[in-house]
């Protein structure tokens, strides 16, 4: 078993959190893991990626060959798109749907979709809205998760003992919003 | 075994904190601030008496400050970003003269592809040129192990270790195993200490013989080094051919003897070992060399040439061991790699750059969309910066040929839209001394930007040159009272800017602080004319406080 995540979006979404609670859950169920971030001058508003490695056997390279990602998870819609010559033949993108234009000349958004179209496997959610529904505003990014948790090799279960530990420190009520957030998203996929 | 999840990075720091450091004394810079962090975090989690985790002015205190802590016995660790070498190269040189006392290792975190700076320079020549041993982890496990028992290895041979790692290994997580704590060394110091560290010409002879003399030792220990291995083609022949391999304590096992599928060897170094492995999950069909500890060990890679009839070398960064086994005229040893094209000249090695210079297919069903478009970095909305930018800009639209030299910082981004105000960033503090030069040109309005940060590294010196020639330029240092960029790191000298433009010797007329907010725009703006009128050196400290870091601490108090 060998499944290759790239989490992506602009600096600031919260990729790193997601792809911290998934480690978390790959680590406690026995799995080796790789997952490669980016850090520094990248950050300030512009395009992040992470590449999240779990096996059953020992992972080599800290990088995804191209072509050979499961899933694409996105925060933003056209961040999923930079990411294609990484996608499998048959991998799932599982993208927030709300761009993030903070440049100037961001493409046309049926357009993008027409991108969004041509692809097999495909999940588009508006993750912002779900969270604003959910009263947790800050949230969006784990929604995102519990809607990809079908397509990563890891027990639901795991994923919630993921979120505890990585969001213990900030307390019982930010827990708690995560995992129902988390649960949210799982009920949409 | 338990395993935690560490950058390596982190790796690095938990395993000097393991093995007993005593100090880490650095100056942040991407990829290489979370060491120093996660010691600093550790010293205060878990209140680690005399331990000393500390940010310097800049790459060269630091390192000097590190062989102070060694002189006296005790382990001390340096960590900089690869450019941050150059900075400590004065020192760095010379502590291969001098050896050390207490273990020493200088971390270089190498940028192949340039993600966060101005060059992709490789540092595994650094070493080359101190003639000092080098580590390269292949993994984060490595890394650990490197550290946490190279601090032995460099208390034996009396030099300090380079660890080279680049940004993928400092960037990466992976699951570690860590080993017991020790404790720190006494203070113990050497009988022959004067005529070590006093390098005055007739002692300083002396030392580069025993450097020369050493250089047997360093080959021996990579020759002897576990980091150091082949695997043959064949996994059942008992080679280390699996990644769980890596890092365990492996015997080099028999070298290729020839035969069937070997006429091709592969030296893999550090990090592009891994890519060579994610090549060939089931085992290499070529013999390997891994090398991830230098000077290149001699032995192993005879062997290699014995056994076939061309190499391939597999490398990040530089054609440094390429060029040292092909030789200058390359009529020799045929060896593939990034100097006949195999593999291109610059840029990070990845899986896939290896893949195709193995000659294997790459299939990647999709390509980018046409639609997609790039989404460079940009400075934070609310940042101070930006007032500067914005009054700067308006300013020097007044005059034909104004010139603003910057330097490395968030400000940097100035070069991009809406601001493209910079017309330099060359390296820390260039933007105090290339304005003086340009000055001295004949180019006016010749404006420096440079950051708090920045100016307490390197820009003090050349404004000292800029007042001691009377120079005719504008020095704006942007202070938001962080190192922003690496993620908010104390500046040294928060507070003090102005002060120490005073003691300088900027006259107090022409030095100003002002805070950058929409509100004083306009006065900004009459400072930043004012003093471009004024012929002379002048200074305006716009001070405001990053935003970030100023919302981490709202969150932090709530």
């Amino acid at each position: 078993m060998k499944t290759d995540i790239i989490l992506a979006g602009v600096g600031g979404q919260g990729i790193l959190s997601i792809a911290a609670v998934i480690g978390e859950a790959a680590l406690e169920d026995g799995l080796y893991m790789k997952q490669s971030e980016v850090h520094g001058m990248s950050q300030r508003g512009g395009d992040v990626q992470s590449h999240l490695r779990i096996s059953d056997r020992p992972v080599a390279s800290d990088l995804i060959p191209l072509g050979c990602a499961d899933i694409i998870i996105s925060l933003e819609p056209m961040e999923a798109l930079r990411y294609l010559p990484y996608l499998k033949k048959d991998g799932w993108i599982v993208a927030n749907s709300n761009p993030f234009e903070n440049i100037p000349h961001y493409p046309d958004r049926e357009k993008m979709m027409a991108e969004y179209d041509k692809l097999p496997h495909t999940i588009v959610l508006d993750v912002e809205q779900m969270a604003k529904d959910l009263g947790a505003l800050r949230s969006s990014n784990v929604i995102l998760l519990g809607a990809a948790s079908p397509y990563l090799p890891i027990d639901f279960f795991k994923l919630e003992n993921g979120i505890r530990n990585i969001f213990g420190r900030k307390g019982e009520a930010v827990v708690e919003m995560n995992l129902e957030a988390l649960r949210a998203g799982a009920g949409k996929a | 075994m338990n395993k935690q999840l560490f950058l390596g990075d982190e790796a690095i720091a938990q395993a000097a904190i393991d093995a007993g450091l005593s100090g880490v004394y650095s100056y942040p810079g991407t990829p290489s601030t979370e060491i120093t962090e996660y010691i600093q975090n550790a010293v205060k989690k878990e209140h680690i008496p005399f331990l000393h985790a500390v940010w310097c002015s800049n790459e060269k205190t630091a390192v000097e400050t590190a062989l102070g802590m060694s002189y006296a016995g005790k382990r001390t660790l340096s960590c900089m970003k690869h450019v941050g070498l150059n900075v400590a190269a004065d020192a760095f040189m010379n502590i291969a003269m001098t050896g050390i006392n207490g273990g020493m290792i200088i971390v270089t975190a190498d940028d192949p592809s340039m993600h966060s700076s101005q060059s992709e320079q490789d540092n595994r020549i650094y070493g080359n040129f101190a003639m000092i041993p080098v580590f390269e982890p292949s993994n984060q496990q490595e890394a650990y192990d490197m550290v946490y028992e190279g601090y032995d290895l460099s208390e034996k041979l009396g030099y300090p270790i380079l660890l080279r790692i680049t940004t993928r290994m400092a960037h990466s997580r992976a699951g570690i195993v860590t080993r017991d704590r020790k404790p720190q060394n006494p203070i113990r110091l050497e009988k022959e200490a004067k005529s070590k560290y006093i390098l005055l010409p007739a002692n300083a002879r002396n030392r580069f013989k025993r450097l020369i003399e050493a250089q047997s030792a360093f080959l021996e220990a990579s020759e002897r080094s576990k980091y150091n291995w082949f695997s043959p083609p064949n996994p059942s022949e008992g080679g280390a051919s699996s990644v769980e391999d890596v890092g365990r304590a492996v015997v080099p096992v028999a070298p290729p003897s020839g035969g069937h599928g070997r006429e091709r060897g592969i030296v893999a170094c550090g990090i592009a070992f891994n890519y060579l492995q994610e090549n060939f999950p089931n085992g290499f069909e070529n013999p390997v060399l891994k090398i991830s500890q230098y000077p290149l060990p001699k032995k192993q890679l005879l062997q290699l040439v014995e056994a076939c009839d061309e190499i391939l070398v597999l490398e990040d960064g530089f054609p440094v061991v390429e060029e040292q086994l092909k030789g200058y005229l390359g009529t020799g040893l045929k060896v593939h790699g990034r100097l006949d094209g195999t593999l291109q000249r610059d840029g990070e090695l990845t899986p896939d750059k290896v893949r195709k210079a193995l000659g294997l297919e790459v299939v990647s069903p999709y390509n980018v969309p046409e639609i997609i478009t790039a989404r460079p970095p940009a400075l934070c909305a609310g940042c101070g910066h930006r007032d500067v930018y914005e009054a700067l800009n308006e300013v020097i639209k007044e005059y034909n040929a104004a010139k603003v030299f910057s330097d490395i910082g968030c400000y940097t981004l100035g070069a991009l839209p809406p601001w493209q105000t910079i017309d330099s960033c060359v390296d820390m503090g260039a933007s105090v001394t290339m304005a003086r030069g340009a000055a001295d040109a004949g180019i006016f309005p010749s404006v420096a930007v440079i950051g708090d940060s920045t100016f307490t590294h390197s820009g003090m010196t050349g404004l000292l040159d800029c007042v001691n020639a009377n120079a005719n330029v504008l020095i704006i240092i942007s202070d938001n009272e962080t190192t922003g960029m690496t993620g908010g790191q104390e500046s040294a000298a928060t507070g003090r800017i102005h002060d120490i433009c005073k003691g300088i010797g900027v006259h107090p007329d022409h030095l100003h602080a002002i805070v950058p907010l929409r509100k004083n725009h306009e006065e900004l703006k009459a400072l930043i004319r004012k003093e471009i009128e004024y012929q002379g050196v002048s200074v305006i400290v716009p001070c405001r406080e990053c935003i970030q870091t100023h919302a981490r601490k709202v969150r932090k108090n709530k």
